[in-house]
């Protein structure tokens, strides 16, 4: 046991502090995917719906977010969101240095490139509505609100939501990258823990334990979630 | 415009940095993910450990396993001690240790994927002809399987040009490392950014473009 530890919960263990930093994990990649919802969405509805130039812009962002290294956005907003914030404060007439703080450089940051992927997700899972759906909701009077509400919503999300389970394991394992800004996460609390105690094979194992946690439990949560959106489908 | 032209030339000096790590990572991983697909069909001990290798690195950040190979190995005197610490000390190699660990687990359940495509019937076919389930491999099964996982590998191959990204953060100084270098000199986010960028994708359309290249060569009796 004492070679675990380290790990305990007293004044001299590290577990209260790696606990806590996986709740800001959670806290971190929970708001990136939804602000990656957010972006997918209106992606997807100018791939679908938008003229020429909206749906060049959408194309645009779809192959740029997904083609270049995720670290390289978070450093661009790391730094260059400083530097604007900076920025606007002098012309706002104050003075000195303002930073992003990290949360928000990671949640636009991770949420930017997972919304590239989400785009995706959505605008096939709309795709694979069948007319006639569509049609017949039209036919019964339904307006965009409600027939989204009540028809394209339900069918489209039963075809997406795999495809955002895989997303949401994607946000979970990116937002480790949010530590290079300082953000006290799991993946950073296990820096100063591993640094401290010269104990790093420890702390990053068990760094690599609760990730691997939280993706099971997420993994599992989102088959419990599609098997329910499917509950009405007869069995293949 | 000459910053540009400056950075874009000083960016252009880690590519082959970048295409290295891709490039020996990747073949390094796709001969581990094929023992490894092989493995999770045998059944048995074999497979479960397999399939809990895959489990574990597709499960984890690859940051943390970079740091768990760079940092975490040198807590031990025996790893200290042993034939491999010359290498297990250097960055570069525990950046390419990380990288085919990591893409081995991903392409293994390509491969999977790929032998699970596999016709019943071919298999039989060749059963019936009175091949030996090595000659089956050889010329059914893993043609056929590894033409099916042929774009899902492509995929793999670009999301490791992007994750060789993260060597950089134990001070290997390929495209992103010198990227965020330049950024925090000069404080110009945007276009150093921009630079990078239209190098990563560059490569990864070439990438793809090659991929595409490859599958229309193999294509079905054309």
């Amino acid at each position: 046991m004492t070679a675990l530890a380290p790990l305990g919960f007293g004044p001299e263990g590290w577990g209260a502090a790696l606990l806590l930093a996986t709740g800001m994990t959670l806290a971190v990649s929970v708001c990136a995917f939804f602000a990656g919802l957010v972006f997918g969405t209106m992606g997807a509805a100018a791939k679908l719906s938008g003229g020429p130039v909206l749906r060049s812009v959408a194309g645009a962002y779809t192959t740029i977010l997904r083609g270049i290294p995720d670290l390289l956005v978070i450093y661009l907003f790391y730094f260059g969101g400083s530097a604007a914030m900076t920025q606007i404060a002098t012309w706002l007439g104050g003075s000195g240095f303002f930073g992003l703080n990290g949360f928000m450089v990671g949640v636009l940051a991770v949420g930017i490139v997972s919304g590239a992927y989400q785009t995706e997700v959505l605008r096939g899972a709309y795709s694979a509505i069948p007319r006639g759906e569509i049609e017949a909701a039209r036919v019964a009077g339904m307006g965009p609100a409600l027939m989204l509400r009540r028809i394209t919503g339900p069918l489209a999300l039963r075809t997406a939501l795999p495809g955002m389970g895989n997303v949401w394991q994607m946000v979970l394992k990116e937002s480790a990258l949010i530590s290079v800004t300082g953000l006290v996460d799991l993946m950073r609390q296990t820096e100063v823990a591993a640094g401290s105690t010269r104990l790093p094979f420890l702390f990053y194992a068990t760094a690599a334990c609760l990730y691997l946690v939280l993706t099971t439990i997420s993994a599992t949560l989102f088959r419990g979630a599609e098997r329910s959106t499917r509950r009405g489908m007869a069995r293949a | 415009m000459a910053f540009i032209a400056d950075t874009l030339l000083q960016l252009l000096a880690g590519v082959p940095m970048t295409l290295e790590l891709t490039a020996i990572s990747v073949s390094a991983g796709a001969i581990l993910a094929g023992v490894l697909a092989l493995l999770t069909r045998l059944g048995g001990p074999a497979s479960w450990i397999a399939r809990g290798y895959i489990f574990v690195f597709r499960g984890s950040p690859l940051l943390v396993q970079i740091f768990l190979i760079y940092y975490g190995l040198g807590q031990f005197p025996a790893v200290r001690q042993s034939l491999f610490w010359p290498f297990l000390r250097q960055p570069w190699w525990c950046a390419l240790l990380a990288l085919s660990l990591n893409t081995a687990a991903y392409g293994a359940e390509v491969i999977r994927g790929g032998l699970l495509a596999v016709p019943k019937g071919q298999i039989e076919a060749g059963r019936v002809c009175g091949m030996s389930t090595f000659t089956l491999y050889r010329r059914v099964i893993l043609p056929l399987a590894l033409r099916q996982a042929l774009p899902a590998y492509g995929n793999e191959v670009i999301i490791m040009v992007k994750s060789t990204s993260l060597a950089s953060v134990i001070t290997l100084m390929e495209v992103t490392g010198i990227a965020k270098g330049i950024i925090s000199e000069t404080f110009r986010a945007l276009p150093v950014f921009a630079c990078a960028a239209a190098i990563y994708l560059a490569i990864n359309f070439t990438i793809a473009g090659a991929v595409r290249l490859l599958e229309r060569r193999l294509g079905v009796a054309s």
